[in-house]
């Protein structure tokens, strides 16, 4: 959530005008008045050139808000309009991020510059450190071939008057696989054949010029039906909202959802399968160990046939020496888009989502289900889960709250059907499920976590290495990987500083039970 | 000298339009000013209720100034300035 904290108002802002418009008598008209109710006649221009720029850009922000690409539009076509096909609309698509282009134009191409600072030295390091002949100095001062430039930052580093820059574009520099880049036009663009909705050009856009496309319309029409729609929420929500889960529960409940389900019931199964079988590979790693040690004592060495050899290398090939987590969507995605080689390592155990949108799904086959998160990935996992029919997240259920006046604080407590454990109810968080996994087992001390804390150029690189060694640092055998920093509580879409949310999960947690042994 | 009165929203509009971050005001205003300055939660100050003006919140009251969009920044400044006139 960490942007400008404007880009991040006026989406909420956005968002609790489209769901005031749903909840009118009127709409389409509502939702055409949209930009005109945020930027009235008159009001003075608070960022762009003009105030008619600004509800332009509104406008954007509108589509996005009721579900369609930015991208499609072409300007002629009204709000009222869309509002219409949104209430039309059967279906929703896979791709969950779009672009404001309008907003991303003000931001220059990536490269290295040599600003007026430079005085034209005589030494100039910025020549000798460069290794690939990208600097020539003329009229005294450092010019760069972009041709030859690799962007190494060198002569940044060498430039005793700090003369030279890095610009950035703040997605591209952000996104950790190079899905989001400027094009030829200046236009950031996604291609969504590398994305992994890890969210982050979301979070580091100054202008707030991605955009998550939003279900929340489709949501609201499930509300508004005859149908019963069961909210299912995340663990790491015990820290976003004001009250406790309890009075959380009963305020989504006013907010019109039929039921409350917490994640956390599905987390507890995820970590009991997953120490499972962390276990049951862990302990092939170990038979196959002792067959070495045996086989050496027996039989004085490693005198093979070549034959058995070939065998036992085979069988080396499948012993994998640590296990990767799977409960996260967005490492899901990237191991499935840039990582196949670690796909072995995952652990083939399911999300807490699934299992608790199976439980769901079975104890009510005809209701519509809605994932409550604060992840962007998570709206592609819900859209490949068939028992998952909505996603929405933070933000957009807050701008529920705002909109429908609902007062957390004052809602009485509603209990949860199942109690979750006290280990299931800390998924939210960096080193959460690796805790569990590890609570779960007889012998804690059998599993050495490893933490990936957030995905990033760097710990990708490293996931890479451990999987090519079949091995990770310092001997550790699980590895938890998270892809936003902090875990989910670091989520794009999150209400809640992290050091505050942590504390607030532990608080509900330290009231719950641990989760039983294996 | 009358303490200066500081009253945070911590209602749901205002906690999910940014009020969140208000929470930090807890740790930093008793350290930085001691008694002279009293902080209150108040579950709302009614000033999101009037139509659009959710818009504005955070909400938080130093004395009789209310500061729109509240930040951090905005209340400690706010709260100089009333200690600087006294």
């Amino acid at each position: 959530m960490k942007n400008a904290g404007q880009a991040i108002h006026i989406k909420k802002e956005v968002l609790v005008r489209i769901i005031k418009a749903f909840l009118s008598d009127n709409f389409e008209e509502q939702a055409r008045l949209i930009p005109f109710a945020i930027r009235p006649k008159g009001m003075e221009v608070p960022y762009r050139c003009c105030i008619y720029k600004e509800r332009a850009i509104i406008k954007d922000r509108t589509i996005a808000g009721l579900g369609f690409q930015i991208e499609e539009d072409d300007e002629t076509v009204s709000l009222s309009t869309y509002a219409k096909k949104a209430l039309e609309r059967k279906e929703i698509d896979d791709k969950n991020l779009t672009v404001l282009q309008a907003a991303c134009k003000g931001c220059l191409t990536n490269r290295i510059y040599v600003t007026d600072l430079c005085q034209g030295c005589i030494a100039r390091p910025c020549q000798t450190a460069c290794k690939f002949g990208a600097i020539t100095v003329i009229n005294g001062k450092s010019i760069i071939d972009e041709e030859k430039c690799k962007k190494c930052q060198m002569c940044v580093k060498v430039c005793p008057y700090n003369a030279i820059v890095k610009i950035t574009v703040p997605c591209e520099d952000s996104c950790p696989v190079g899905a989001i880049k400027k094009d030829e036009t200046g236009f950031a663009s996604i291609d969504y054949s590398k994305c992994i909705n890890c969210g982050r050009c979301i979070a580091s856009c100054p202008f707030g010029a991605v955009h998550e496309k939003s279900q929340i319309i489709d949501i609201l029409k499930a509300i508004k039906s005859d149908k019963k729609v069961i909210a299912m929420i995340a663990p790491s929500i015990a820290g976003q909202f004001p009250g406790n889960i309890y009075q959380l529960k009963t305020a989504i409940i006013q907010a019109g959802f039929d039921d409350v389900y917490e994640v956390a019931q599905g987390a507890d199964i995820t970590a009991t399968n997953e120490a499972k079988e962390f276990s049951e590979r862990m302990k092939e790693v170990q038979a196959k160990n002792n067959e070495w040690i045996d086989a050496w004592v027996n039989e004085g060495g490693y005198a093979e046939s070549e034959q058995e050899e070939k065998a036992d290398e085979k069988q080396e090939e499948e012993k994998k020496t640590f296990m990767t987590t799977s409960c996260c969507a967005g490492y899901n995605q990237l191991v499935k888009k840039h990582l196949q080689d670690i796909k072995p390592y995952v652990s083939d155990t399911k999300t807490p989502l699934y299992y608790t949108a199976e439980i769901v799904k079975k104890e009510h086959p005809e209701a519509v289900t809605v994932f409550v998160s604060p992840c962007v990935a998570k709206r592609a996992e819900g859209f490949d889960n068939e028992n998952v029919d909505y996603v929405m997240n933070y933000e957009e259920l807050g701008a529920l709250f705002v909109a429908k006046k609902i007062e957390i604080m004052s809602c009485d407590e509603t209990k949860y059907v199942t109690e979750s454990s006290k280990q299931a109810r800390c998924f939210g968080y960096s080193g959460g499920v690796a805790d569990s996994v590890k609570s779960a087992l007889r012998d804690e001390k059998s599993v050495k976590p490893f933490v990936i804390n957030g995905l990033n150029k760097e710990s990708i690189r490293q996931l890479k290495q451990f999987a090519a060694k079949n091995e990770c640092e310092d001997g550790c055998n699980l590895i938890e990987v998270m892809c936003c920093e902090g875990g989910c509580i670091g989520g794009n879409a999150s209400l809640n500083n992290q050091k505050t949310a942590k504390k607030l999960i532990d608080t509900l947690a330290s009231n719950s039970e641990d989760i039983p042994k294996i | 000298m009358t303490k200066i009165s500081v009253k945070v929203c911590v209602g749901t509009t205002c906690f999910v339009m940014g009020g969140s971050d208000l929470m930090e005001l807890k740790d930093i205003i008793p350290a930085r000013y001691k008694d002279k300055v009293e902080l209150s939660g108040i579950p709302c100050l009614e000033l999101c209720s009037k139509q659009g003006e959710f818009s504005q919140a955070p909400y938080v009251t130093v004395d009789d100034e209310i500061i729109t969009q509240a930040t951090v920044d905005k209340v400690l400044t706010a709260i100089d300035n009333k200690l600087g006139e006294q």
